[in-house]
């Protein structure tokens, strides 16, 4: 087991979702499933989906969240499920 | 091929934001940690053998 | 804070939407085949030949494009023994190409070399192995003489072609239940995981059930072991009733029947889960206008499993918020009511409940495709004639694997 500190989860740098990764919308957020790890995301917020969403055409994940409308107090609630999604695969870093 | 890592995503911030969007339903005051994110492999449910 | 506990906390919430059921079931067991070349005491589907109904290999594609459309991420593919149809590996290799991941659970009987490293080669498609003992006197008691070399065979195979991670699938028993370190170490050496799963009294182990159902003691360890292994041992979830001990086990500890997955059997029945194949859990069949969809989305069965239930008889206990009161089929098959506990109910409540049920009058499966030949190792059932008279040889034109 491995704790994510949400405060190590860089917001200023780049990020994708993985490519093996299928994304369902559902009315309580998303489901995310990694076709490589076999495991199974839940996104609690539609808003969490739009920061996901949003990550491949924003230069950053930041970006990505105000873009997605997440307000300054928020952040750190988002960053945290960011870095849990990293560390799950699910999203990773873009290179580009 | 698996990895069982279990996750735990802890939102730092004590202060206890309005998230838009969301219905009423979806706050629960009385948790501490709220958690955006949660894992579960896909063998965790039941139902399938 | 430990994982178990967040999990609880949070997915408090994600159980109320879940229990509602979603637009599409997250992943769903495909019995594929009721042949079979092996008949396990405690065959969930009573399966053994094969149903001329079956769907046809076009039906299989279409019903594919349906869980493609409907974003199923995950099939586990069953029966019977799914490999012993011809179709079988075109069939995977379209779920595959069309978003579907596959796992399928298998005896081994088709696993050779060749298919090793084609499965190996395979991102999307993962491998379940079945097997019932640590050793061979134990598991071929309950699967027949012979599973447990075809099974290690399998494995040595999956392990050699570099498959790693396949998994070997335990139903305990009173009898297994002491091997649970020798599982594991079957798995360890072939580079597997091990799974846990529950026995049902559903299909032919509603005969066997009395007798093989781990005890009160047994269960207590069962948990206990569980507990230890954490992550590391899947369980399909299948133990949640044990929740009531106290801490829940890793999953997401909820009856999903009818709400995110379901059963879609050889002849298109969809029923609520794959230990409920009875006419009371019987939502509809994929032939029908409007396909596996319709069903899921519109059947009257899935909206009441989808409708809130108090907790009836179990509403005033304790553990009943774990617990959930267990699981329906398993109360179904013993006769219990299904608004009361499971009949393993770690409180013992179920126990007690068993002792009015009528010697006789718990319900039987709605079908039986057991061969009707070879002989019954633990007890002789009481298992009602088969209903179909046609006696199709499901083997026909198959030849066990070369060594």
């Amino acid at each position: 087991m491995s704790t994510e500190d949400g405060r190590s989860f860089d917001l200023d740098r780049a990020w994708r979702l993985d490519e093996r990764v299928s994304i369902r919308p559902e009315r309580f957020g998303a489901l995310l499933y990694h076709f490589g790890t076999r495991r199974l995301s839940f996104l609690k917020s539609r808003q969490l989906l739009d920061v996901v969403r949003g990550l491949a055409e924003q230069p950053t994940a930041r970006a990505a969240c105000v873009q997605a409308g997440v307000r300054d107090a928020e952040l750190p609630r988002y960053r945290a499920a960011l870095a849990a999604l990293a560390a799950s695969r699910m999203i990773r870093p873009r290179s580009a | 091929m698996d990895e069982h890592v279990a996750v735990v995503a802890e939102a730092v911030d004590s202060t206890r934001p309005q998230v838009p969007g969301q219905d009423a339903t979806e706050r629960e005051p009385e948790l501490v940690d709220e958690l955006l994110v949660e894992e579960v492999s896909i063998d965790g449910m039941c139902g399938v053998y | 804070m430990s994982h178990v506990d967040t999990g609880r906390a949070a997915g408090q919430r994600l159980v109320e939407h879940f229990e509602c059921g979603l637009d599409a079931p997250i992943c769903l067991t495909w019995e594929l085949t009721y042949a079979c070349n092996l008949s396990c005491v405690h065959c969930l589907s009573s399966s053994g030949r094969r149903d001329p109904r079956e769907l046809s290999t076009a039906e299989c594609t279409a019903l594919i494009d349906e869980l493609e459309r409907m974003q199923v991420f995950y099939v586990n593919i069953g029966g019977g023994e799914p490999t012993v149809r011809p179709d079988f590996w075109d069939l995977v290799d379209y779920a595959t190409a069309h978003r579907v991941g596959v796992k399928f659970s298998t005896n081994g009987v088709k696993i050779t070399p060749e298919i090793a490293q084609r499965l190996a080669g395979s991102d999307y498609v993962d491998v379940q192995v079945s097997l019932d003992g640590a050793t061979e006197e134990v598991n071929d008691a309950v699967r027949g003489p012979g599973a447990y070399r075809t099974a290690l065979r399998a494995m040595e195979h999956l392990a050699a072609a570099g498959f790693v991670g396949f998994k070997v699938s335990v139903v305990v028993t009173r009898h297994n239940v002491g091997q649970l370190d020798a599982f594991q170490a079957i798995a360890d050496r072939y580079r597997a995981q091990l799974r846990l799963t529950r026995l049902r009294p559903s299909g032919r182990g509603a005969d066997v059930w009395d007798e093989l159902h781990p005890t009160a003691a047994q269960q207590r360890a069962l948990y206990e072991w569980l507990l230890a292994h954490g992550e590391q041992v899947l369980t399909g979830d299948s133990f949640f009733h044990l929740a009531g001990y106290g801490e829940s086990l890793p999953g997401l500890n909820l009856c999903g029947a009818g709400r995110v997955v379901c059963l879609i059997d050889p002849v298109g029945d969809v029923y609520a889960c794959p230990f409920a194949i009875h006419d009371s859990f019987l939502a509809g069949n994929v032939r029908a206008d409007g396909g596996f969809a319709r069903v899921w989305r519109e059947s009257a069965l899935f909206a009441d499993l989808r409708r809130p239930h108090g907790g009836g008889a179990c509403s005033a206990c304790s553990a009943y918020d774990a617990c959930r009161g267990g699981c329906m089929a398993a109360k179904f098959f013993t006769g219990l009511p299904l608004d009361g506990p499971d009949p393993e109910c770690v409180r013992g409540h179920g126990e007690a409940a068993l002792a009015t049920v009528a010697a006789g009058s718990a319900p039987r499966p709605s079908s039986d495709h057991s061969h009707r030949t070879g002989p019954v190792p633990v007890t002789i059932g009481r298992r009602r004639p088969p209903e179909r008279a046609c006696d199709e040889n499901p083997l026909a034109g198959f030849a066990l694997p070369v060594r």
